[in-house]
């Protein structure tokens, strides 16, 4: 996720930079987005209300958000980001589930007396259908938090290279998972 | 309550202990590098636990949200800088 | 009945996390440690932390709650974080071009340095 995603945040910005120019306006959708969730995270940390805290954070939030705002937004698009992020919190509680019982298999791995008879190490790879840089993000930290996987490599073309620990997580890649995650993107 | 928070801590230490036998005599270096993460990540948890004890939660969260950013940060710089050394690795198996 | 909900909760979360350090102790390579370490451990702290919040919010005051809040930003942090970190230490062991354990059916264990 390294060397390869930077090379493909540089190629994505500056294609859409090419495209259309005129969203990199100062003051746009991008500067007052990024300035509500900074300020919600500001009121949440301090916790002072009172008029001379809160314009600090006025004045550093809209620094922050000034200098961030073209970075963490490439292409700001309101009712496509709720629609992903609707979907994304459907998918947490999914993903919840998953990780529990990721745990209650490993927990059986641990304390099981004869592991070594039990475990069959081995690196699977497979290519994904996934294409955006987000999704292949999202799949690869699940990949990491569930059944007796670890993701090992990334490309930004959606190959994924994974260290299993059994035959049971091996089998089950990429699976129901990669369904789901697509799902989340898929406009 | 307290006593509960108390003895949590305890054992929670005595866990931190145990990990401390991969730090210390982990036969690679990143074998160390995942103690450490591990005793990282635990000690989130202890400073709340210790702000439930001292009755202070509202100042020791603070330090903990602190604490894991700085593990965070730790274990990628130290996992950039280990992978160029790589006669480092070929450490002799211990057991 | 709140007490009794906090006291599962984090003896619980203890119990996962000494599960993480014990399978950090008992697998048998780099790679394969890896897998208690990132997923034992963030569940420890998913239960701990969650008793923790759910006992401080049992004071019904803002400030409580404000803190259970940060409490819960913690757990969102390491649940971003964790993959990451693993993943990185993970890159750095495959960079280095140690190979990973496999089992070998005649009994006898071939490590890392095989």
């Amino acid at each position: 996720m390294n060397d390869s995603s930077q090379m493909g945040t540089t190629c994505a910005s500056s294609s859409s930079s090419a495209k259309n120019p005129a969203r990199r306006r100062r003051f746009g959708l991008a500067f007052w987005l990024t300035f509500v969730i900074c300020m919600a995270t500001w009121m949440v940390l301090s916790g002072l209300f009172d008029a001379f805290h809160l314009s600090l954070g006025v004045i550093s939030c809209a620094i922050v958000a000034d200098l961030n705002a073209r970075a963490m937004w490439l292409d700001v698009n309101l009712g496509r980001t709720l629609r992903h992020w609707g979907r994304f919190a459907v998918y947490v509680p999914w993903l919840l589930i998953q990780i529990w019982r990721a745990n209650l298999h490993m927990l059986k791995l641990t304390f099981h007396p004869r592991m070594r008879q039990l475990i069959n190490p081995r690196m699977v790879s497979f290519k994904s259908r996934i294409d955006n840089r987000m999704g292949l993000f999202i799949m690869a930290n699940s990949i990491t938090l569930t059944p007796g996987t670890v993701t090992v490599f990334t490309s930004v073309m959606g190959r994924f290279t994974v260290h299993a620990i059994d035959d049971v997580s091996a089998r089950g890649l990429p699976g129901e998972m990669e369904d789901r995650v697509a799902r989340i993107f898929e406009d | 309550m307290d006593t509960v928070f108390l003895y949590s801590g305890i054992f929670l230490a005595l866990v931190m202990a145990l990990t401390l036998y991969r730090a210390i005599a982990g036969p690679t270096v990143l074998d160390r590098m995942i103690g450490v993460n591990a005793i990282g990540s635990k000690t989130t948890a202890m400073l709340v636990l210790i702000g439930l004890i001292y009755h202070r939660v509202d100042m020791f969260v603070d330090i903990a949200i602190a604490y894991a950013c700085l593990n965070f940060i730790a274990v990628l710089a130290s996992s950039r800088y280990f992978q160029k050394k790589k006669g480092l690795y070929d450490e002799p198996q211990r057991d | 009945m709140l007490n009794i909900t906090v006291i599962v909760l984090l003896f619980l979360g203890l119990f996962f996390f000494f599960a993480g350090s014990v399978g950090i102790l008992r697998f048998p390579d780099f790679y394969s440690r890896l897998h208690p370490a990132g997923k034992l451990d963030s569940m420890g702290l998913l239960l701990t932390m969650s008793a923790m919040a759910l006992y401080t919010v049992g004071q019904w005051n803002l400030g409580a709650f404000l803190t259970a809040i940060k409490i819960m930003l913690i757990v969102v942090f390491i649940y971003i974080t964790s993959p990451t970190a693993t993943h990185a230490i993970v890159d750095a062991g495959v960079r280095a071009g140690l190979t990973p354990w496999i089992r070998s059916d005649k009994g006898t264990e071939h490590d890392l340095a095989a």
